[in-house]
């Protein structure tokens, strides 16, 4: 069988470059991180005809080649790295019919560095409604190379995509534009200089800072062959090279593209009128808001539900049907209230996914953006913060990758470090059971009280995050210019198929990412809680029951339980458990709790799987979770353990602390130094313990 | 009297005059904002700030302390 094609996918933000990558891969595709470096890498495998097959590489989306962030670096770094294993045979640059002379600067730079180059002309479907008439084999003549009209979401043209990437050794490679007349001599001398290396390759690795096979930056600029310029006179012939391509287009453009204006029908202007406007912009988006966090928190309430009680019954089950022993217990009651702590969670991630992609897919956050961007930089931030801000409350690691397209560095710092004041979904479970524990079902003007909390949660993780923003804003001492630019593209229905696979990548990434940890510390809690040391521990039988051998009122139900609690407080656990009860007794909280709260620090979500497992090993009853926790018993005041009091004070800190490891070390990793994740730790953290004391000291 | 993008009203349309680009930034100029296009003020946020322009057929949001930079001639 002949060897795979690498074909890498190239295109500017927003031309439905991923839809084209869904459509040529289907689900035969992976997830991954380009080696040390966070940006994500998508990759699949492409059935071709005749048995072919096909490496289609997604790269990140960019406007040109002049890389401004981590992810355009990428595409550069591949692009000029021949021996990479990605490296491609054929770039397929894929473009939008309403925005081809833009997308055209990209592909005639890919096509200049000698790569055949495919051009996709995606939403080719519009173009009638638009108005525009292309000359396919004039554009095809003029531009050198194969061009395929494609239609992602109606799924056609892609067969003949296909055929084209099978074909791709007839197409030419030649460059389009000869970018060396916007400095001749300067290109003559590189071309004596580095007689055996493409031209415009020099040029791109001599202005800006990419890994380039054999040949640096550095040995260039050491080279004495000729004098490196300055930055304003490389950005100044970064301009020039720009103009003279635009003027490459704008003539190939004339002769074969035709637009039609009154044909046209415009749904953007109108519907941007409204959801721009002034006042109804901010209403709109509000609303959106709340019927989000309503309908995550009613829809996914019945699945969950379900979940919890069947878990319960698994549980039961293994229980009574496995031959008795401490490989059973181990499973009944370390790894399947454990498994049950992060899969009952999956409801809810999937809905916040759906919606943050729907709002994504449709163009609107793009408006978003734009409206917020004058208030948000009152705090610091940029208008940009926002969509870090609102998938922070998927998860804070996308999120605060998510900020490398902000222009201004101390509004990009700034907003790496209150993302994680965000309510992730990671705090979902802990609010979720918490809430159902001591906030009433009841109705309060047609909205759920429950429902109404949890908005409330989100909204004090914004209004945290941007008041430590105005904080942070006044005492950062960071000077630098913001370049603020965003693309606000056309109005699209969200595609089905774009969504479902979104949603389905990250709820998979999010459960295995932490059902792993979750799975290992309920194992390693559940033998700290099953075993002690000393007599207390082993001989707690005869002690509780010569304790108790005078009263002849307990039954024989309630002595078990009273042995298995005088158990577990004198296992390993409940020794240190009880080590840090005086630290955390103010806030309300018993050792349980504590327990629960330090394995948080290793993710979150940790924390309603911890107690599954320390309250399973304490009983013997089928219950859920949740009844667990309610018939829990104050160690100090007496009375239930969750009252509103330390309820409150218990969301109060999960909203607060910084408690996942693996946002700290993305913050390392996007900052460059353990300076910010140390102070996000420490000060998030003395902040939360301190509103949680003083919110349970003032409503017990 | 020197105009810039920053003063055209919703729905005006102008002519991207000369500029010195040394504070533009590159993305803005990759995006079509180059000497001789066309450019229409479609929407601003309130106080003006920020302004989505249609710039040779890129529809674009940017901020109005880069718009002040930008000359233009006014199509009436």
């Amino acid at each position: 069988m002949a060897k795979q094609i690498n074909v890498a996918l190239i295109g500017n933000p927003n031309t439905g470059k991923t839809s084209v990558f869904n459509q040529l891969t289907g689900l035969n595709q992976k997830v991954g991180n380009y080696p040390g470096i966070t940006v994500e890498k998508k990759e699949g495998i492409c059935k071709l005809p005749r048995g072919l097959k096909a490496h289609i590489l997604d790269l990140p989306g960019t406007y040109s080649l002049n890389a401004s962030s981590l992810d355009e670096n990428v595409v550069i770094e591949l692009l000029l790295n021949k021996s990479d294993k990605d490296y491609p045979d054929v770039a397929v640059v894929v473009s939008d019919v309403e925005n081809l002379k833009r997308n055209l600067l990209l592909f005639t730079q890919i096509k200049d560095l000698g790569i055949p180059t495919i051009l996709v002309i995606n939403m080719a479907d519009r173009m009638e409604r638009k108005g525009i008439s292309l000359d396919v084999d004039l554009l095809e003549e003029r531009l050198k190379t194969k061009v395929t009209l494609v239609s992602a979401r109606k799924n056609t043209g892609i067969d003949e995509l296909k055929k084209a990437i099978i074909n791709y050794r007839h197409i030419s490679d030649e460059p389009c534009v000869n970018a060396s007349i916007i400095a001749p001599e300067y290109f003559d001398r590189l071309r004596k200089a580095f007689p055996k290396q493409s031209l415009y390759k020099l040029w791109l690795v001599i202005t800006q800072d990419v890994n380039f096979g054999n040949i640096n930056r550095n040995e260039i600029s050491s080279s004495d062959l000729f004098d490196t310029k300055s930055h304003t006179e490389l950005k100044q012939l970064q301009h020039k090279e720009t103009i003279l391509r635009y003027q490459f287009i704008n003539g190939v453009l004339k002769e074969t593209m035709k637009v039609d204006a009154s044909s046209a029908k415009d749904l953007r202007s109108r519907l941007d009128r409204v959801l721009t406007h002034k006042i109804w912009g901010y209403a709109i988006f509000f609303g959106i808001l709340l019927l989000i966090f309503q309908a995550i928190y009613s829809w996914s309430s019945y699945p969950m539900d379900l979940i919890d009680e069947t878990f319960a019954f698994l549980s039961e089950w293994t229980k009574t049907t496995l031959p008795a022993g401490a490989f059973t217990n181990l499973i009944a009651e370390g790894i399947i209230p454990g498994l049950g702590g992060i899969v009952i969670f999956i409801p809810q991630i999937a809905f916040l996914f759906f919606f943050i992609s729907i709002l994504e897919e449709t163009g609107y956050m793009s408006r978003v953006v734009f409206l917020m961007d004058r208030i948000m930089r009152k705090f610091g931030l940029s208008g940009k913060s926002v969509v870090p801000l609102v998938s922070g409350t998927a998860c804070a690691i996308p999120a605060v990758m998510a900020t490398r397209n902000i222009e201004s560095w101390k509004e990009r710092l700034i907003t790496i470090l209150v993302v994680p004041f965000t309510t992730c979904s990671a705090r979902l479970p802990v609010y979720l059971i918490i809430i159902a524990l001591v906030i009433p079902d009841r109705a309060f003007w047609g909205f759920n009280l429950q429902g109404l909390t949890l908005m409330l949660l989100y909204l004090l993780g914004f209004g945290v995050a941007i008041g430590s923003a105005w904080i942070l804003n006044a005492i950062l001492n960071i000077k630098n210019r913001s370049h603020f630019v965003i693309e606000m593209p056309n109005y699209k229905m969200p595609m089905g198929k774009n969504i479902a696979i979104n949603v389905v990548e990250k709820t998979k990434s999010f459960v295995f990412g932490a059902g792993k940890i979750i799975l290992a510390i309920s194992i390693i809690l559940w033998v700290l809680a099953s075993y002690g040391p000393g007599d207390n521990f082993n001989k707690a039988e005869e002690i509780v029951t010569s304790e108790y051998s005078q009263n002849t009122q307990i039954s024989e139900v309630e002595l078990e339980e009273e042995i298995a609690s005088f158990k577990l407080r004198n296992s390993y656990i409940g020794i240190m458990g009880r080590g840090i009860e005086p630290v955390v007794a103010p806030l309300g909280y018993d050792w349980k709790i504590g327990i629960a709260i330090i394995s948080s620090f290793a993710a979150r979500e940790v924390f309603v799987g911890t107690l599954a497992t320390i309250y399973s090993v304490g009983s013997d009853e089928e219950e859920t979770i949740k009844n667990r926790m309610a018939a829990e018993i104050n160690p100090i005041l007496g009375g239930p353990l969750f009252t509103f009091a330390s309820g409150v004070s218990l969301l109060l800190f999960y909203a607060f602390a910084m408690q996942c490891m693996s946002t700290l070390a993305i913050v390392k990793r996007e900052t460059n130094t353990w300076k910010w994740p140390v102070l996000q730790l420490v000060v998030m953290t003395l902040f939360a313990y301190f509103v949680a004391l003083v919110a349970f000291q003032l409503l017990k | 009297m020197r105009l810039t993008l920053a003063d055209l009203k919703r729905g005006e349309r102008g002519i991207i005059k000369d500029f010195s680009a040394e504070n533009i930034p590159l993305k803005l100029l990759e995006m079509g904002c180059l000497p001789g296009n066309e450019v229409q003020m479609l929407q601003m946020a309130p106080f003006r700030d920020p302004m989505y322009l249609n710039i040779n057929g890129s529809h674009l949001a940017i901020r109005k302390e880069i718009a002040l930079l930008i000359e233009i001639d006014l199509i009436s």
